[in-house]
């Protein structure tokens, strides 16, 4: 792999990062209240009493929160704790009606797990997954209404989160954007979280430090918040540890702080400091007790496993005969995966990916869709494949098969038969035109029979032209070769 | 172990309660002697004791996932001090 | 019509079935007691005619015939419980005005079984305090006095006024909450019966939260039967609340009158400690003599970290209280004193909005959880709270139940200094009460008879987890053999 080692004048660098991501779950309702998660409503709409932290409400949790972190924890190829428990964080925030946030500790729900991230020159790495817990989600404040006084709206408060921790393995921003990109393309596998960080229904934490390039040391380290796209996760690392350098070099400490991203700038810059530093007060939570989770409850979850990219990518590539580059990207997308299964199923998955990835996704980046949006469907373009193996059109009027699907989206079938494509296999008509060709060209057969041999080739292009593409090359070759060799 | 005056600052800003100056010394002697009291526990030998977080032996039971409240944003809001458009309002908060 | 409210729940519930007298006229008897005694500050908020409504449903049931277990009988409501519609302050500053807009389970249980509600009983602020006078109401006022003394005495607490209430027959019964004493030490001090449940038996939701480990309900009545009879509807598995035990409630009021032959009965060494109050030792002495006269056998036992359970309990529980009460910032209910920015009008709204006591609990469960010495004490408290509770273990395996003392004094006047200038005198009124709390236990109070100045004293029965059925039992002999004739 190749290494990314920051070069300065003085010397050369290493970036040690590692990640904290925060997961909105998918579930109906909250996780310690029955209030819904639709996203969009009115303000303070989807509230309980218990999300609104009114005296005396208790949590309860949400079987179904639970279930998704193990899956995802599964998903990770990580340690499911049969036992874990609840916490305490205290703080106080306007958007944090309890005082605190029940989240968990010491006892996490899912341990180390690992996650392979392929990168840009062809190797792979692993990532280490520290552990995930569930917490809930804080509510929003809205700055921006009113001159004084900030809005708060509980909506999103109690709404169930996974924070993935991933030990600090990264050392460059690609392979943080590119386990950022898996880690999104898994959960949206399982259906555990949309993955949208745009949305803010994911969100990552970006731990950095940097040391001298060779040595094993810990610096301190920077922690930036809710670093909200792939992209300026990969610019804040950069410029973060770029920063780290340049106050290095000039005989500077780096402070441990918690510093915000700028989107706009790609800089990052200290949030405002407290009075005093920040003390959680972690204690278990007495509200709920322990989650105690049975073998057999963790083989349920297993068994409702998918398959995830990187078994399906294998699978793509030796049983398929796919590229690693081509399944990589089919892979990426579960809704592209499932397109690609759907258009391969009974006949030559080769042939039905090089469609995909060259002329399908041609199409829809050309017309700006979305897969879902696509005017041909998967069924279609695996008809296309098979009008082309049987040879009941040839791949030249296919490519104009195929731009006729994509504007009408019309069944390729009914295409070829109603502008009369179909491939002419009859060879007394093929014998037909090829003597004329033959007789039209005495020149060219006298060459040919001279020993230029490799006329073989115009001969057959023109006999193709004069049927208008419809005789089929294999059987015009043969019958060409027979008639100029006699 | 004996808390000082920063230590009481701190304690009183981290559980947001105010202290006037000239309280502090008195608080910090009293919250001194209840320490002081409850460190007798100092006396037991807790080595291999496994902490009680709670009496109950059982687990937890969950909840099924569905939505059994919400859209009532009147009675979330009808005790606030201040709401304004469906929102409580607070002070700016300056980020 | 007085006499009415003289009378014992079920009683009442007797008299409501032969149609002796109708709720109607029960709860306006009571009204009229609740504004004779109001010197005695018991309730912080009375609602007689919603008493009154909810007495004319249950005459209609008695009507036709379709009477619930308490139909008719007006409760006072600790303030700690919320209450749709009716304000419930927790004798707080802090929430002032607050109306909730659901109902706690317990009281919706009441509700669901016929009783009225007179009103909202006082009790010290947040539950934390042994003599109600933290409420920011004032105490509540012992209905007893010294023999030859005007002096005011208190109530106890937390449930003052739980106590006083049911004492000075002001209500027909009262809800109170026990987190380290909370029922059994004001009724002992008010002459009245009280039970602390096993935890888990009563649900929590929508009680305002103490000590969440430690909290629970439990009835505060005029009789043994009564609190079986309450506890009987107000106990139950609520889904809403994860701590509460799904256990079946048996009927209690089956083991009242059950003999207590070859049933072992536990004293333990440890709650007799040097200089014990005489009269408390000797009121003991009777209750060990009574309930070896009905068969009972005597068994000595050791509780050996007894007294280690104060110091454990006065971690534990301000260290939740310091995480429970973070959600009163002046936000979304209560109190707001505003300031230059969201800190400010935090710190404003709780400097203003909180008592002396809470605000001291507050800050030594804040320090007890912060950086660097949360293994030193809170830890340590816990780890303590498990030696605690397995001496119980270890006890039970030699004795059915535990006899102790409940209060180790009767009710002392209001404005104590002792107790105002040192916190922890005030806590030592706790010592025989927090054990039953870190365990998890049930625990009764029962009147057993007078101090030599005329106060009421009582004992406590400890049973083992989700044993309260025998306490039943065993309490219940206590109550005749005692004889205790209360105001």
């Amino acid at each position: 792999m190749a290494e990314y080692i920051i070069t300065t004048e003085k010397g050369k660098w290493e970036v040690i990062c590692g990640l904290e991501i925060h997961c909105q779950i998918i579930s109906n309702s909250k996780m310690y209240s029955g209030a819904s998660t639709v996203f969009g409503a009115d303000p303070n709409e989807h509230v309980s009493f218990v999300d609104a932290g009114m005296p005396g409400m208790l949590p309860t949790l949400n079987k179904q929160c639970v279930h998704q972190a193990v899956k995802t924890g599964l998903g990770l190829n990580a340690k499911i704790n049969k036992y874990s428990a609840f916490s305490r964080k205290n703080y106080f925030y306007a958007d944090l009606p309890q005082g605190y946030q029940i989240t968990q500790f010491q006892y996490p729900l899912v341990g180390e797990g690992k996650v392979t991230v392929d990168l840009s020159d062809g190797t792979t790495k692993e990532i280490g997954i520290e552990r995930i817990h569930i917490e809930q989600d804080a509510g929003k404040s809205i700055h921006d209404l009113d001159p004084k006084r900030s809005f708060i709206d509980l909506n999103r408060a109690g709404v169930g989160l996974m924070e993935i921790v991933t030990k600090p393995d990264f050392r460059s921003p690609e392979e943080a954007g590119e386990f950022l990109k898996k880690l999104r393309s898994i959960v949206r596998y399982l259906g555990t979280c949309d993955g949208n960080m745009d949305e803010g229904s994911m969100r990552c934490d970006v731990n950095v430090s940097v040391r001298p390039y060779g040595s094993d040391e810990l610096r301190t380290r920077c922690e930036m918040k809710n670093v909200n796209s792939v992209k300026f996760v990969m610019q804040a690392i950069e410029n973060e540890a770029k920063r780290h350098i340049e106050v290095y070099e000039s005989g500077g400490q780096i402070a441990q702080e918690t510093r915000q991203f700028d989107p706009v700038t790609g800089q990052t810059k200290v949030m405002r400091k407290k009075e005093f530093a920040h003390d959680y007060r972690y204690f278990p939570e007495p509200d709920l007790l322990p989650l105690v989770l049975t073998d057999e409850y963790i083989d349920n979850v297993k068994k409702e496993m998918c398959e995830l990219p990187d078994a399906k990518k294998a699978r793509y590539i030796e049983q398929l005969g796919l590229t690693p580059y081509d399944a990589k990207v089919i892979c990426e997308n579960k809704e592209v995966a499932d397109f690609f299964e759907l258009a391969a199923q009974g006949r030559d998955a080769k042939k039905v990916a090089n469609w995909l990835m060259g002329d399908f996704f041609a199409m829809l980046k050309e017309k700006h869709l979305e897969l879902k949006e696509s005017p041909i469907s998967a069924e279609h373009l695996g008809k296309l494949v098979d009008l082309i193996s049987k040879e009941v059109i040839s791949g030249k009027i296919a490519k104009d098969v195929f731009v006729i699907m994509a504007d009408t989206g019309k069944d390729p079938e009914q295409i070829v038969e109603e502008k009369g494509l179909k491939q002419v296999t009859d060879t007394g008509a093929i014998e037909a035109i090829i003597d004329s060709v033959i007789a039209g060209n005495p020149d060219n057969l006298a060459a040919y029979k001279g020993g230029k041999t490799n006329l073989l080739g115009w001969f057959v292009g023109q006999v193709i032209k004069q049927s208008q593409g419809k005789a089929n090359p294999a059987i015009v070759n043969k019958l060409l070769k027979e008639k100029l060799d006699n | 172990m004996a808390v000082d005056k920063e230590t009481v600052k701190r304690i009183a800003f981290l559980s947001r309660l105010k202290i006037e100056d000239d309280k502090i010394e008195a608080t910090q002697a009293e919250f001194n002697k209840i320490l002081q009291w409850i460190e007798q526990l100092n006396e037991v030998t807790t080595e291999g004791v496994e902490p009680l977080v709670s009496v109950n032996d059982g687990n937890i039971t969950c909840r099924e996932d569905i939505v059994t409240t919400g859209n009532h944003s009147k009675e979330i809001l009808a005790n606030a001090p201040q709401a304004a458009y469906g929102y409580f309002t607070v002070p700016k908060v300056i980020e | 019509m007085t006499e009415l409210t003289k009378l014992t729940v079920s009683e009442t519930l007797e008299g409501l079935k032969n149609k002796k007298f109708s709720a109607i006229e029960v709860t306006q008897s009571y009204i009229k007691s609740m504004e004779a005694n109001r010197h005695l500050n018991a309730y912080v908020l009375e609602t007689p005619e919603i008493a009154l409504n909810q007495a004319k449903e249950s005459d209609k049931r008695y009507a036709d015939g379709t009477n619930k277990p308490l139909d008719g009988i007006p409760m006072g409501i600790k303030d700690l419980f919320c209450t749709k519609g009716i304000r419930t302050t927790a004798c707080s500053h802090i929430l002032d005005n607050f109306i909730p807009q659901y109902e706690s389970t317990v009281t919706q249980n009441l509700l669901n079984a016929g009783i009225s509600i007179l009103g909202k009983l006082n009790m010290d602020e947040f539950a934390m305090g042994g003599s109600n006078e933290t409420s920011f109401y004032g105490p509540a006022i012992n209905p007893y006095k010294a023999n030859n003394s005007d002096t005011d005495l208190v109530a106890g607490g937390s449930s003052g006024g739980s106590a006083a209430a049911v004492s000075a027959d002001i209500c027909a019964a009262a809800t109170g909450t026990d987190t380290g004493g909370s029922i059994r030490q004001p009724s002992a001090l008010c002459g009245v019966t009280g039970i602390k449940p096993t935890y888990g038996r009563c649900s929590r939701y929508g009680i305002i939260a103490f000590a969440s480990s430690l909290d629970q309900a439990g009835p505060i009545a005029k009789s043994v039967k009564d609190c079986a009879l309450l506890l009987n509807v107000m106990a139950g598995y609520d889904n809403k609340d994860s701590t509460s035990a799904n256990i079946s409630v048996p009927d209690f009021t089956q083991f009242i009158g059950k003999d207590i032959k070859g049933l072992k009965i536990g004293i333990p060494a440890e709650y007799r400690p040097d200089g014990l109050n005489a009269e408390i030792s000797k009121l003991w002495d009777n209750g060990i003599a009574m309930l070896k006269a009905r068969g009972a056998e005597i068994v000595n036992i050791s509780l050996p970290h007894t007294k280690y359970a104060l110091a454990a309990y006065y971690i534990i529980a301000p260290a939740e209280a310091s995480s429970n009460l973070a959600r009163y910032d002046g936000v979304r209910y209560g109190l707001r004193v505003e300031g230059n920015g969201l800190d400010e009008m935090y710190i404003n709204t709780r400097s203003e909005g909180f008592g002396k006591e809470v605000k001291r609990r507050i800050m030594i469960g804040t320090y007890v959880l912060s950086a660097g010495y949360y293994d030193a004490y809170y830890l340590k408290a816990q780890k303590v709270r498990r030696l605690i509770r397995n001496d119980f273990i270890e006890a039970f395996k030699k004795c059915d139940m535990i006899l102790t003392p409940t209060s180790p004094t009767p009710a002392f006047p209001i404005g104590d200094k002792s107790m105002q200038e040192n916190p922890i005198n005030m806590y030592l009124n706790d010592v025989f009460t927090v054990s039953v709390n870190l365990a998890g236990l049930p625990g009764m109070s029962i009147p057993m008879g007078f101090s030599e100045h005329g106060l009421p004293l009582g004992l406590q029965l400890i049973g083992q987890a989700f044993d309260e059925s025998r306490i039943f039992q065993v309490a219940a002999t206590l109550e005749q053999d005692a004889n205790f004739r209360g105001k």
